[in-house]
């Protein structure tokens, strides 16, 4: 197929119009030449002999008249050993390496290999000549910081082929020939260590898709206990400016049980992508007690970057996690924020004068939503191993306001949403997650009866507190007071987290089950109190002692101490135990 | 040489649009009508069909008009005699100095790669003590100011402009009173920071269209004179006016609206400016100190609601004050461990008590009994805003805090304010213990 070519007839904004000759696919990558220039852009709308493409770059200086070159190809990354710990753009480019080259400022029309070209990997091969082999199936493997990175037949080839050689173990560039297969039809392939897939294309190398239902643990008590996430899952966390959902995500991409964390900073502050930046390296893995970046890939396009590119950098994240769930790891890919990427599909239908849906949305805004979100999943790979990618991604309503279009297409998509609430980040309650608004169809770590159980003390303490606002503490019974000092409890030692603790900071499963049914026990207990001050300095003694015992290293003897005297603390005012609170308590036993 | 069309096809608002060949997009154009000289800036090519925004309006355009392209886009000079000097949105000389077209820069650059910045690290003083000591100020923050209509907020900004500790201010004014333009001039003047200062100023009664450039230029010159190893304190009023300006030439453009009539990327557009704040590891720095007017005090409207997702924190200025509460500087943590170990636990500790008077008032107006400790806290609340939180208050950082802990002691024992003992101890004033 000869290349297509073309000239430029129109710029508007960062979208271009082309006249071409030739046959144009749609999402082809065109490259504009421009003063020396070549800016990459996307094919978005083909009309007769006029293609309209998206530029990834300011479009200052574009002429009509300009040369454009198509490449036949869709916007691909480079999929490889050597993803890990980067620092790449919305289309993959190392910046890093381009600050090496172009200095402070992202000069456009600069794009450098994704992958590093002169390093070398140890190929240890796992094919041999004669095996056939499908898309995805093994042929070797090379070391990538705690992993074995499984080189595969590159995705795009389609049918069986038959293994006609692989190269001996050995040091080798991401560039070289591993191994050649031979087609159906007798044509021969090279294959090297790396290779390039569509991003906007979901991989489906697998055999057979799975329900998530094995948790997946972020450390976080109000996630893991009430609002569940499961390995393959999806969720989203909307909530207004300065509730802190960037800080929720960055302490679940420290602290979230999975092998591979990939966070996409779409359309969001630099300074914040810094932070992680910086602190990153500094940071040690738990699980490998090797450095935080080592399991991590960053993709940024902050606000200030081209909108263009801002959309394509959470297909190139998601791209990338799938490429590592082929190998059997489990992904966590954390996009922050969705609705900035949103903004962004809002911005070129605009341009293409597309009739507009609700807050000018275009009208697919929730199709395509819902198929990014469905590119999570956990699945069967070919050879009996599961792997998975769970997808968490924020949206910053407009006026904090969740009625909004892009919310709301996100609610009907995800499995569990993580609303976060003004109030409860003004009152400085972290995380600032609403107990009561927020769901999850997830299973956790703990017994859902035992969950709903607490859920239904917070709720009734919420109502409580609503009637107090009316009628005063006078108007309110005894019992009334108690449950609602029980809620204020609850929240205070279990669902607020203190991440700047170094205790607190991540809590493991296991003392969650331990301490939640602690809190099962105070909740479900009846207590005897003359009135409503004995009851409220009660219940901050025993408040102030349960954060002693969030503040103390589990199974610490300082542990031990603190549990010892909140269980005497307890005793002395226990007057019965709710029948369903002894049961549950039970099985948590168990 | 360029050529020179005399034909203007068609004339809607402040855009224009002539057949013309050869021409770039973002290139600029001078318009020569019947009342002088304007130019005019590409913002659309079709075919030969090449649209213009005319800076000084359609107003007046005729269609025989002629248009000579100069075959580059927007620029500013920059030179050091930038100092001192006064520019509108054009950047043409509004104050009879002599006009500047030495060393010209392009406007609205390329973003600074993420992977080249650094962690804010350092504090800008500015002598208030509800910015210094509660909401401190970090170099390269990009932070605004969300205030009603009719606060002081330009008086505000004036007297951070002549206090700041840093070597340059860049005043980009938008949609200006001339009031307010004369009332800047002469502050700094009197104040003697003008030599200091350049001002690129949009007044109310400028065309819609130079309002746009005003930020960009500023930030322009503003990015060269940090690469230079300056640090810049850039000051941008109004940036509601900015946005309405937008809308407005959204809306004559026929572009759709996403909310109350604000063009969709009213974000990455408000982003580009502000995220140009930044900090070189190796050379100046820009802060960006900016105006949001909400109007009719609501935070949720577009223009502050967009604003408090791209800024690092905001000052919320209320009857004349910095609010302690609503205001908040998201990089305070960043320094306020390395200025005087009372810093923090000061800055809590004031504010806690602050919260408490505010109830105790809550209180007192709903006829409650006021307790011995309802007297204190109410003495303590007064003192607060005459001394800490009234705009005139001009102290450095260690005269605030020893401010504060006197207060403090004028109204409290020290195991009442719930300040650590060690620092009351070694801080609490000796004379009235």
């Amino acid at each position: 197929m000869t290349k297509t070519n073309g000239s430029v007839t129109g710029v508007n904004g960062n979208m271009v119009t082309v006249r071409v000759e030739g046959a144009v696919s749609m999402n082809e990558v065109a490259y504009i030449e421009t003063r020396g220039k070549r800016l990459k852009s996307e094919v978005i709308r083909i009309r007769g002999d006029l293609v309209q493409v998206q530029v990834f770059e300011m479009t200052k200086g574009i002429r009509v008249g300009d040369p454009v070159a198509f490449t036949g190809e869709m916007l691909a990354v480079e999929l490889g050993p050597g993803l890990l710990g980067q620092i790449y753009d919305g289309l993959q480019n190392p910046l890093p390496e381009v600050a090496a080259k172009v200095g402070h400022f992202l000069e456009p029309g600069v794009y450098l290999e994704a992958l590093p070209r002169d390093r070398a990997w140890a190929f240890t091969p796992a094919a041999k000549p004669g095996d056939k082999v499908r898309a995805a199936d093994l042929l070797g493997t090379v070391p990538e910081g705690a992993f074995t990175h499984r080189i595969m037949v590159p995705f795009g080839f389609l049918g069986t082929y038959t293994v006609k050689s692989v190269a001996p173990a050995g040091s080798y560039k991401v560039t070289d020939r591993v191994a050649e297969l031979q087609g159906e039809d007798g044509t021969v392939h090279p294959v090297t260590l790396m290779f390039q897939w569509p991003v906007k294309r979901a991989v489906t190398c697998y055999a057979e898709r799975l329900k998530p239902v094995e948790p997946m643990v972020t450390h976080v008590r109000l996630i893991d206990t009430f609002f569940p996430v499961a390995k393959g899952g999806t969720y989203c966390i909307p909530g207004p400016f300065g509730a802190g959902k960037t800080v929720l995500q960055q302490i679940t991409s420290r602290h979230a049980d999975v092998d591979i964390v990939i966070v996409a900073a779409c359309g969001e502050r630099a300074g914040e992508v810094v932070e992680t930046l910086k602190e990153f390296p500094e940071l040690l893995d738990p699980h490998t007690g090797r450095s935080l970046m080592e399991r991590t890939i960053i993709v940024c396009n902050t606000s200030s970057m081209p909108v263009a590119s801002r959309e394509a950098s959470v297909y190139t994240a998601v791209t990338m996690a799938e490429y590592y769930r082929q190998m059997g790891l489990d992904v966590l890919l954390l996009a922050d924020s969705t609705s900035r990427w949103a903004q962004a599909m809002r911005e070129m239908s605009g341009r293409l004068e597309e009739i507009p849906g609700e807050e000018a949305f275009p009208a697919y805004l929730e199709s395509v939503i819902a198929s990014f979100y469905e590119r999570a999943g956990i699945v069967r790979l070919a050879d009996g191993n599961t792997g998975s990618v769970t997808i968490g991604g924020t949206v910053s309503p407009a006026g904090g306001n969740f009625e909004e279009p892009v919310t709301q297409a996100t609610l009907k998509v995800v499995g569990a949403f993580h609303g976060l609430s003004r109030e409860r980040s003004d009152a400085r309650k972290y995380p600032a997650i609403h107990p009561l608004e927020s769901w999850s169809k997830y299973s956790g770590i703990l017994s859902a009866e035992a969950v709903r159980y607490a859920h239904a003390v917070l709720a009734r303490g919420a109502e409580v507190g609503q009637m107090m606002k009316v009628v005063g503490e006078e108007g309110t019974s005894l019992d009334d007071y108690v449950v609602y000092l029980k809620s204020e409890y609850l929240d205070a030692v279990y669902i607020q987290q203190n991440s700047f603790d170094p205790v607190d900071a991540a809590v493991s499963p296991e003392r969650q089950k331990s301490v939640f049914s602690m809190v099962i026990g105070v909740l479900g207990t009846a207590f005897r109190f003359k009135d409503k001050d004995e009851a409220r300095d009660w219940f901050y003694k025993l408040r102030q002692g349960f954060l002693d015992l969030n503040g103390s290293e589990w199974k610490s003897d300082r542990f031990a101490q603190v549990e010892k005297g909140l269980r005497t603390l307890i005793g002395e005012r226990k007057t019965g135990l709710d029948p369903k609170a002894a049961r549950i308590l039970e099985t948590l036993e168990k | 040489m360029k050529k020179v069309y005399s034909r203007i096809e068609s004339i809607t608002g402040n855009v224009i649009t002539v057949r013309a060949e050869d021409v770039q997009y973002g290139e600029l154009a001078q318009v020569s009508t019947r009342f002088g000289v304007s130019l005019a800036e590409v913002i659309r090519l079709a075919d030969d069909e090449v649209s213009l925004q005319v800076f000084a309006g359609g107003r007046g355009i005729s269609t025989g008009d002629e248009v000579r392209f100069l075959g580059h886009p927007m620029q500013v000079s920059f030179t050091d005699s930038l100092m001192g000097r006064i520019f509108n949105g054009a950047g043409e000389p509004r104050d009879k100095g002599p006009e500047l077209s030495e060393n010209l820069i392009p406007i609205g650059g390329p973003s600074v790669n993420p992977a080249n910045r650094i962690i804010p690290r350092e504090m800008i003083r500015t002598g208030i003590p509800m910015i210094d000591l509660f909401n401190t100020l970090v170099k390269s923050q990009k932070l605004p100011i969300f205030s009603v209509s009719g606060e002081p907020y330009n008086q505000l900004l004036a007297r951070i402009a002549m206090q700041a500790e840093v070597d340059l201010i860049i005043l980009g004014g938008m949609g200006l009173k001339y009031d307010d333009y004369l009332f800047f001039k002469d502050t700094l003047e009197q104040g003697g920071a003008l030599s200091k200062t350049i001002m690129f100023v949009h007044t109310a009664s400028d065309p819609v269209v130079e309002c746009l450039m005003v930020p960009d230029i500023s930030l322009a010159v503003a990015e060269r004179f940090a690469l230079k190893g300056r640090n810049v304190l850039v000051l941008l009023t109004d940036m509601t006016n900015f946005s309405d300006a937008m809308k407005e030439i959204a809306i004559t453009q026929e572009q759709v609206p996403s909310n109350r009539g604000y063009p969709g990327d009213l974000y990455s557009q408000l982003a580009a400016r502000y995220e140009k704040a930044v900090d070189f590891s190796d050379a100046g720095s820009i802060t960006i100190l900016a105006v949001t007017t909400m109007p009719g005090d609501d935070v949720t409207h577009p223009v502050p609601d967009n604003t408090g997702y791209i800024t690092e924190g905001q000052f919320y200025l209320k009857n004349g004050r910095i609010e302690p509460f609503g205001s908040l500087s998201r990089l305070k943590q960043q320094v306020n461990g390395k200025t005087r170990p009372d810093h923090r636990a000061i800055m809590d500790g004031m504010i806690k008590l602050y919260a408490s008077y505010k109830d105790t008032l809550e209180k007192k107006a709903m006829g409650f009994q006021m307790s011995s400790w309802d007297a204190k806290l109410l003495k303590y609340g007064e003192l607060f805003e005459q001394e800490m939180m009234d705009l005139s208050v001009n102290i450095p950082l260690e005269g605030a805090l020893d401010k504060g802990w006197e207060i403090l002691a004028s109204c409290f024992d020290p195991q009442e304010t719930g300040l650590r003992t060690e620092l009351a101890e070694k801080y609490w004033p000796k004379a009235r213990a």
